[in-house]
């Protein structure tokens, strides 16, 4: 376990992790203390210096992010944070909230004072109801402590936070249809520019951050740069969590230095499950090109896993097993982007409509060898033409696919059916469910 | 979010960019889709239009761009990205990548269409179909299930929805937010199910809906009316301008075998842009009433119309017109050329000045404005204005594309609009205006209270303003002192035209008032006569009470002067110029069957004074012109016009020209003292809503189902007075009549009643005797 950074997830053993006593216990809102004393700009110029980078999806640096708010403009800022996790495989942000959502509310509380923002938002996805409970009522006593509100510790600044909830739209994780979303209206993506730096909520400059970025700014103020940046890779500095789901034996949050392998990962969740190889998994969520087992040494940082081929995403990495037909692992998360599609812009809502009837006819046995190619040919026309990244995202998994298991889907169409046998691939007992 | 427009006075920066191999140059803020047109290369595109804000949601317009050397990585909507100087594009002309994008794009389009093009309203003429074609693949690769839906879907009765059909450009969606203030349609649902609906239980309750039909680029919306009427290619189209008010647009209409089966929204950047009102696209059955008189008719010695010839018809006309006391009513519809025809007539062969456009409420106070007082304000003066004053006016009802021009500038700069109005209407709440709450009658305060006019302000009065004593005069005042620009926007499409004719008792063609003996002599050189009558003639009202033994008329509705028009007309000799049987034709001695709009050349001059001159759409017809009516009467009685033709008419107008030289000023009429009213009183206010009884929308059934309901407005307080809530019925009444109907509980002056002045159980003249600044009796009905 000696890889292992925990700071985010150091106190999720506590039984009261998650009230504010059990934060200030564990050193809960001293960073907020120390960062009200300093002037803003110092704030974003210490984030800035941290190199910490989105851990949303993106990577971007959210110091710049910050940085980009254009100050004395006379304006309302707005400090937002997307907590809206829905990318299939990620569930980071969902147990850090369970766990610990006043370290959340602290990063916020900095975040806002740095960018000159008095109100802020959560707005977290309306299905985890029990996090959105938890959330609130930490918001409620983070106001009875004097952290929200007016004249926040005596230091002259303001802020009211709110929580939003959302209906339950994987497109309301795009921060501007978030945007659109938290001010009422449909979630779709907005066109850029203008920026939500320039003109976010309410047409004011904003900033979105991802949940995890956010928390991991008190520690960052804490214990200073180069404590950070003594983690972490040449240009992904930190630590992250890193969420692996599937057929591992320990699935679950595992915090440690961005740069970190999968097979080093592995070793610490107790690995493949018993009996069975690895066979291909995701590095941050459905949305990135698969890896196979021949990518088990790549670095898991920003650069390492994009040299790959990949992206890192939101470091959720779902492990399958030889047991796992990747045609109808793809297809259901083809499936998922189908439902999720907004809707706004052709490649995405025709596009998504059209992947599944063809992967539904592959996964059955049926078409040729130049569906194949048609499948590739579409996934071309729909990968980058799309408004926003949720498109790309739905070609990636059919295209890296193809990539490394061609001869799988090849197999599907000699055999006419598809040759796998889906209950062994559950998780649960599969002897005698034939 | 609205992107600041560049005001026209600024000085535009230029950007150079190149298109194809092809260098540009265009001004800031240009998109490249538009840049790439002025090259004259087309790039397709739905969703993208002109006048809407970018939306970048079909993706069908994707191009390869570089800045300066850097290449964008992957291919971009050409309608989102504004050029830049040191942007190199390349178009599917010239790149593979932009040309396999488009193809892709396109592919994916049709996979959810019907491609029921055979049976589609759009086919033909549909961007979907000529664009596949152009820059689709020929042979679609898809193999599975579309996407299908109930058929048709009606969001309001003249509106319906395919929703297999559509391609989600948002161009309705947009239109009815952006451009008409009107979001009552919206996407609903998402993915592949993402459909254009309306609010439950609420339709699409715009006037401007019909735009929606025409910039939908496939067959998804279509007329009611139209629907399955036609193909494109066996339509003649013929360029128009609307006859339903002076907002002036351009139109088309389209024609097959003598019928007009739609007329569509014409371009002119300068009046309508690309819009026009339902009234304008959907009012046209009026042409083809069966009251449409086809026949001169001559009434007989019992009283009965009986069918005649030419010549027989104007010979009795002019039996009854040679040597009698007689004048003329124009009424608001007639062409500049008719106008003039009548103008003519009046002075040479009538030797009168007894001649008079109005047919609606009118006063000395207004001829004098008329003839005095220049008008100078434009579309243009809108879009650059600080500051918009509506006197009497309200444009959403009486003038719709005036409105769509001030919301446009509210909608983009938040451009400050005040109403002098009796109550806070839907437009004048669309225009986010300042609402100087005014009863009737009270208007000249209300008018000297507006402060803060600069000379790119805008003051745009109405024809009801002729109905409070001292308001035009309170206008011209305000106008002098403030150096504003100003409107005067009567509802009727003719009457700014009927004023250049000269159809008016105190002035002569081109402004020249009878008064002055230099004006006069032009006019009588002009028209090779000796002298011309020199004494102000009868206004419509006075001919209509006044001893005048006959009377010709042009389009007139009695009920639209006073409740006893036509029992006094009756008793002179009338001759009737008409399109349908009229009121007037029921009393008339002779009646002359003229065209429509739609049979007849042209113009009509807009409140800007801008002329829209139209050319016949029906060519087959054997209807003619009022002038050229007029001129054969004039050659019967022997005191002949010489204006044979339309054209001839129109020559000769135009070769007498303006007035140059100097005017009076405008007489100051003061206000007459403010009426009070009892607890049970109000003073009636009224005006017409743009969807009512009006007669040339007679026979459109679905326009009809989307008129504003009729309503009486009353404030809160009176409502609690008697003790009625919204809906209940009220009745206003007078010694003349009633009207009783739901009420609205509004934004109004405490003093007034809101009565819709000609809708369905509510025409004022007729039921009340009275349209405005009148005290009514208000009560629980």
């Amino acid at each position: 376990m000696s890889k292992l950074t925990p700071v985010l997830s150091a106190n999720w053993d506590q039984a009261d992790s998650f009230t504010i006593d059990g934060y200030k216990r564990s050193g809960g809102y001293t960073a907020v203390a120390k960062a009200l004393a300093m002037n803003p700009d110092e704030v974003i110029q210490l984030v800035k210096d941290s190199g910490l980078r989105g851990r949303g999806g993106a990577g971007f640096p959210t110091g710049s992010k910050w940085g980009f708010i254009p100050q004395g403009d006379n304006k309302d800022h707005y400090f937002v944070v997307n907590a809206d996790e829905s990318e299939p495989g990620t569930c980071k942000d969902t147990p850090l909230m369970m766990a610990n959502p006043h370290v959340l509310i602290e990063g916020v509380i900095i975040g806002s004072y740095a960018i000159r923002a008095n109100y802020a938002f959560i707005y977290i996805r309306g299905e985890v109801t029990h996090v959105v409970r938890r959330v609130q009522q930490a918001i409620e006593d983070a106001y009875k402590a004097g952290l929200l509100g007016k004249n926040i510790l005596g230091k002259g600044f303001d802020l009211e936070l709110v929580l939003h909830v959302g209906a339950g739209a994987y497109i309301c994780g795009e921060e501007t249809a978030l945007l659109d979303s938290l001010e009422g209206f449909r979630g779709q993506p907005r066109l850029r520019p203008p920026f939500p730096a320039i003109a976010g909520l309410y047409a004011k400059p904003t900033v979105v951050n991802n949940v995890e970025s956010v928390a991991s700014v008190p520690a960052i103020v804490n214990q200073g740069v180069a404590w950070f940046t003594s983690m972490g890779t040449e240009k992904s500095k930190g630590f992250t969590l890193y969420s692996l789901s599937g057929h591992v034996n320990n699935p679950g949050q595992f915090e440690a230095p961005l740069g970190i392998t999968l097979r080093q990962l592995l070793e610490i969740s107790g690995g493949v499950r018993k009996g069975h190889k690895l066979k291909f998994w995701t590095p941050g969520g459905s949305s990135t090109p698969i890896f196979t087992d021949a990518h088990l040494d790549v670095p898991l940082d920003y650069e390492g896993v994009a040299a790959a081929g990949s992206m890192l995403g939101t470091k959720a990495l779902q492990i399958f097993d030889e047991t796992t037909c990747i045609v109808r692992a793809v297809l259901r998360w083809t499936e998922f982007y189908k439902h999720e599609s907004c809707g706004k812009c052709t490649p995405c809502r025709e596009g998504t409509w059209w992947l599944v009837q063809v992967l539904k006819d592959l996964e059955a046995g049926k078409g040729s060898e130049a569906d194949l190619d048609k499948l590739l040919d579409l996934c071309d026309n729909i990968m980058g033409r799309s408004f926003c990244a949720l498109a790309d995202g739905a070609a990636s998994p059919i295209i890296s696919s193809l990539k490394y298991f061609r001869q799988e889907y090849l197999d599907h169409l000699s055999a006419g059916a598809c040759p796998f046998d889906p209950m062994a691939a559950t998780l649960f007992e599969s002897a005698g469910v034939k | 979010m609205s992107i600041q427009e560049l005001s026209t006075e600024q000085a535009v920066e230029m950007i150079t960019c190149v298109i194809d191999g092809f260098e540009v140059t265009v001004p800031k803020g240009t998109l490249v889709i538009r840049a790439a047109e002025k090259l004259g290369i087309q790039i397709p595109r739905f969703c993208d239009h002109p006048l809407l804000a970018p939306a970048g949601a079909c993706r069908q317009c994707l191009v390869d761009i570089e800045i300066n050397g850097r290449a964008f990585p992957k291919p971009q909507a050409s309608c989102t990205i504004p050029v830049e100087n040191g942007m190199v594009v390349k178009t599917q002309l010239t790149s593979p990548v932009a040309d396999k994008a488009q193809k892709g794009i396109m592919e994916l389009l049709l996979i959810n269409h019907p491609l029921d093009c055979p049976v589609c309203d759009k086919g033909g003429e549909c961007p979907l179909q000529n664009q596949a074609m152009s820059n689709g693949r020929g042979e679609s690769r898809f193999e599975g299930v579309k996407r299908t839906f109930e058929k048709p879907v009606a969001i309001s009765s003249q509106v319906l929805l395919d929703r297999e059909r559509c391609v989600l450009c948002a161009r309705c969606t947009r239109f009815s937010e952006q451009i008409a203030g009107d979001p009552f349609i919206t996407l609903n649902e998402r993915g592949a199910l993402q459909q254009v609906g309306i609010y439950e239980d609420e339709p699409f309750d715009s006037y401007y809906s019909g735009n929606t039909v025409q910039i939908c680029p496939v067959g998804a919306l279509t007329g009611t009316s139209y629907r399955f009427r036609a193909r494109p290619f066996d339509l003649v189209s013929t360029d128009s301008a609307c006859e339903h008010c002076a907002s002036g647009c351009a139109m088309r209409t389209d024609v097959r075998r003598g019928k007009t089966l739609r007329r569509l929204a014409g371009e002119d950047a300068s009046v309508n842009e690309e819009w026009n009102c339902d009234k304008g696209r959907w009012a046209f059955k009026y042409e083809v009433a069966k009251n449409r008189i086809t026949t001169p008719l001559i009434r007989d010695a019992n009283g009965q119309l009986q069918e005649a010839s030419w010549p027989e018809a104007l010979a009795a006309a002019a039996a009854g017109l040679k040597d009698a006391r007689a004048g003329v009513l124009v009424g608001g519809r007639a062409t500049v050329e008719d106008a003039y025809g009548y103008s003519k007539f009046a002075r040479v062969t009538l030797g009168t000045n007894n001649i008079d456009f109005r047919s609606r409420s009118h006063s000395d106070e207004e001829l004098d404005f008329l003839s005095t007082v220049s008008t100078n304000a434009t579309y243009k003066d809108i879009d650059n204005a600080d500051h918009v004053v509506l006197i009497n006016f309200e444009p959403e009802d009486e003038s719709p594309i005036v409105f769509l021009r001030i919301y446009k500038q509210v909608h983009k700069r938040a451009i400050k609009v005040t109403s002098i109005a009796s109550l806070a209407s839907r437009g004048s709440e669309k225009l986010n205006a300042n609402l100087v709450k005014t009863a009737p009658g009270n208007e000249v305060a209300s008018i000297n209270s507006v402060t803060d006019l600069t000379g790119k302000s805008v003051v745009l009065v109405g024809e009801r303003a002729s109905e409070t004593q001292g308001a035009l005069s309170a206008v011209a005042k305000l106008v002098k002192e403030s150096g504003a620009k100003l409107g005067w926007v009567p509802r009727r499409a003719g009457e700014r035209g009927a004023i250049a004719a000269g159809a008016m008792p105190n002035s002569l063609p081109g402004n020249r008032l009878i008064s002055d003996a230099a004006a006069r002599v032009d006019i009588a050189t002009a028209w090779a006569v000796d002298s011309l009558p020199s004494a102000t003639g009868l206004s419509t009202q006075e001919i209509i009470n006044s001893d005048l033994q006959a009377v010709v008329i042009g389009g007139v509705d009695p009920m639209d002067i006073s409740p006893d028009a036509k029992l006094k007309l009756s008793k002179k000799f009338i001759v009737s110029l008409e399109i349908r049987q009229s009121d007037i034709t029921e009393i008339a001695a002779v009646v002359l069957p003229v065209a429509a709009v739609v049979e007849k050349s042209g113009s009509f001059v807009d409140w800007q004074g801008k002329v829209r001159k139209f050319e016949a759409a029906v060519e087959q017809s054997l209807n003619r012109s009022d002038v050229r009516i007029i001129s054969m009467l004039a050659d019967e009685i022997g005191k002949p016009i010489n204006l044979p033709t339309v054209k001839s008419a129109r020559v000769e107008l135009e070769s007498i020209g303006n007035w140059d030289g100097a005017k009076p000023e405008m007489k100051s009429t003061v206000s007459n003292s403010t009426k009070s009213v009892g607890p049970e009183e109000a003073i009636l206010s009224s005006w017409r809503n743009l969807l009512d009884k009006g007669s040339l929308q007679d026979g459109e059934e679905n326009l009809a189902g989307t008129a504003r309901g009729s309503v009486i407005v009353i404030s809160k307080s009176r409502a609690s007075y008697l003790g009625v809530k919204e809906n209940d019925l009220v009745r206003v009444s007078n010694n003349y009549g009633a009207v009783t109907l739901p009420c609205a509980i509004g934004d109004i002056e405490e003093s007034t009643v809101w009565v819709p002045r000609n809708s369905l159980n509510s025409q004022l003249i007729r039921n009340l005797g009275v349209v405005s600044n009148s005290v009514v009796k208000v009560a629980k009905a």
